[in-house]
């Protein structure tokens, strides 16, 4: 005999089905817009594009305008990740291997500087970097998400240490390998997760956050979710731009989760994620 | 040779290491015996360089190493646990040692393959250690130690979580593999038949202090106080309170029976009776009797363990062959003032006499 419900949906895939529809529908509709012209946009309701075109996509990627803030983000989160985990994996092997007075205050005072929304943050902000001279750089928004991005990388980073025996540093020291070359060619392989999740957190902190991207940015380092707010105009808005806009904002991050999504599988089962 | 003198070391008040004075020579096997938490490993890493003795002085062939960083000490250290490097090779591993050190590649390989060899591992060099099983790992583990040939090899309980065939190959093979090199082998254990069986030199520690140190045999022999004849037995030292007045040495006071065997002074005594000294037949006319009741029994197959109270303490008879006691039974065992070992009550400390 034939299994029963071999033709037909089991009842247990039904709710998780409709979940993964509910939360794709927003990202469906963001791509389906970004396919329309505005006159099909505005004047009728479809659920495919009826009059495909690409011409938002090419307006972005040809106006320099647009495409720097591309650039502009791209630049100034490689140059967050790079900074938070150069500063994270030190002070997380401190904190993973040596006891020193008030240790654990200062490891959980580090954390608590994600508890404040970033908007406190952005006044005092604005000040420093003009004081300094470096409003409208990349590397003032790079410094400025590491308040955020280094705490969490030291913490991530100090759970994944923590799990690597101590006696495996000291058979390193007794086998000759001085600090440096025991951690870069011994520690940190054994941490890779660890490193590569650190990166993917600190790498979708700072692509996403606007505020004070916005805020510490004029013309020369502007990021591209700032450059979306142009799209609005004594017209209306250009709907169909900004939602390609959208779309290639999104395809980075989808990126960067598709090539890591293994550590973090691993991340979860191992460290603090 | 390796001198520790009067090293002492605290970690936030607690005792680590407390006036240890030590030579450790090459071509014996140096033999660190305790329980747990005794202080070997806590002494091993002082003689290692990974931790500095608050005081004392630690000589290498005559010259005080204590400045020396880990890195320039030429020392190997085996732990415990299998600690390997997860991310390289078993060949790598071994090789890891000789490369910090600059050797030629020839060398390398050369010394890797014979180390490899001589632990039988030569042919699972391109494995990660991960993928080897508990003993192979521990076996990568002695091998970067052998492929070294540091001057100073730290084996801290190395056998300890090895299955039991494995162990007694390696606990033969491991000494004479490292003296071949002309090292100081420093052995910690907490079995006092593994130290009997290496036979070296061995040093009971208890509680950061050496209780004793000498030749293996003589030290199990003639232990000089109650803590080195506790840590040196296995199953523990059966003890009870005893008294000498005139001729006669009374057991508990009178409940264990009196003896005219023993030739002290007066004064207050304990005396320790090795497990395999307790015997269910009597054998001679001076031997005391014990009247008590079975608490557990345990059979090995050719042997018996008897646990049962005798004055307040725990004791233990040990047996041969098959002796089955039910929980709660009466017997009668023997003892004989020959065999006793009699310490001092108050101080603890071994008395020539009997």
């Amino acid at each position: 005999m034939n299994a029963p419900g071999r033709h037909t949906v089991p009842w247990r895939y039904i709710v998780p089905v409709l979940y993964i529809a509910f939360l794709l529908l927003p990202l469906y509709w963001l791509l389906n817009t970004s396919f329309k012209t505005n006159q099909e946009i505005l004047s009728s309701f479809t659920l495919w594009p009826a009059d495909f075109t690409l011409d938002n996509y090419r307006h972005i990627l040809t106006d320099p305008s647009w495409y720097s803030g591309y650039i502009n983000s791209t630049l100034y989160v490689v140059m967050n990740t790079a900074i938070a985990l150069a500063v994270a994996l030190p002070a997380a092997y401190a904190f993973s291997r040596y006891r020193f007075l008030g240790d654990k205050h200062l490891f959980f005072w580090l954390l608590s500087n994600r508890m404040a929304p970033p908007a406190v943050f952005v006044l005092p902000f604005f000040q420093l970097y003009s004081a300094f001279g470096l409003i409208d750089t990349h590397i003032a928004v790079a410094l400025a998400h590491c308040l955020f991005n280094v705490p969490l990388a030291v913490w991530i980073l100090e759970g994944f240490m923590s799990g690597i025996p101590r006696e495996i540093d000291e058979t390193a020291y007794i086998d000759g390998y001085s600090f440096g070359r025991f951690f870069a060619l011994i520690f940190m392989p054994l941490i890779r997760s660890g490193i590569g999740i650190a990166a993917f957190f600190c790498f979708m902190f700072s692509w996403v956050e606007l505020l004070i991207a916005r805020t510490l940015t004029v013309t020369e380092a502007k990021p591209i979710a700032a450059i979306m707010t142009r799209t609005v105009s004594a017209s209306g808005l250009d709907w169909g731009v900004l939602t390609a806009a959208g779309v290639l904002t999104i395809i980075p991050g989808a990126l960067v989760i598709y090539f890591v999504r293994h550590h973090i599988a691993r991340g979860f089962a191992l460290g603090r994620v | 040779m390796l001198e520790l003198t009067d090293i002492s070391r605290r970690v936030s008040g607690e005792v680590i290491a407390q006036g240890v004075n030590l030579r450790l020579a090459a071509g014996v096997t140096n033999i660190l015996l305790g329980p747990t938490l005794s202080g070997k490993t806590s002494l091993m890493r002082i003689m290692a360089g990974l931790d500095r003795p608050d005081s004392g002085d630690l000589r290498f062939n005559g010259r005080s190493v204590l400045g020396v960083p880990v890195q320039k000490r030429n020392v190997a250290m085996v732990y415990q646990q299998f600690i390997n490097y997860p991310s390289l090779s078993v060949y790598d591993n071994i090789a890891s040692p000789l490369k910090v050190a600059g050797a030629g590649r020839g060398e390398i390989e050369e010394r890797v393959r014979e180390a490899a060899t001589l632990l039988r591992i030569d042919n699972q060099l391109d494995k990660l250690p991960a993928e080897l099983s508990g003993g192979q790992q521990q076996r990568v583990a002695l091998a970067r130690a052998l492929a070294k040939r540091a001057e100073l090899v730290l084996l801290d309980e190395p056998l300890a979580n090895l299955d039991y065939k494995l162990r007694e190959e390696l606990r033969v093979e491991l000494p004479e593999l490292f003296h071949s090199h002309g090292a100081v082998l420093v052995y910690a254990t907490t079995e006092p038949l593994e130290a009997l069986i290496l036979d070296g030199h061995v040093a009971v520690l208890h509680e950061g202090r050496v209780a004793q140190d000498g030749p293996a045999r003589e030290v199990y022999r003639a232990p000089v106080n109650l803590t080195a004849a506790g840590a040196f037995s296995d199953p523990p030292l059966n003890r009870v309170a005893a008294r000498m007045q005139g001729p006669t040495l009374t057991l508990a006071e009178g409940e264990g029976g009196s003896t005219a065997a023993a030739r002290l002074p007066e004064g207050a005594y304990t005396v320790g009776v090795r497990p395999h000294h307790v015997r269910l037949e009597r054998q001679h006319a001076q031997d005391i009797e014990i009247r008590a009741k079975v608490v557990v029994n345990e059979i090995t197959g050719s042997e018996s363990f008897i646990h049962f109270n005798f004055a307040g303490e725990r004791w233990v008879a040990l047996v041969h062959g098959v002796r089955k006691l039910d929980p709660g039974a009466a017997f009668a065992c023997y003892i004989n003032p020959r065999d006793f070992l009699y310490f001092d009550a108050a101080t603890g400390g071994a008395l020539a006499a009997g």
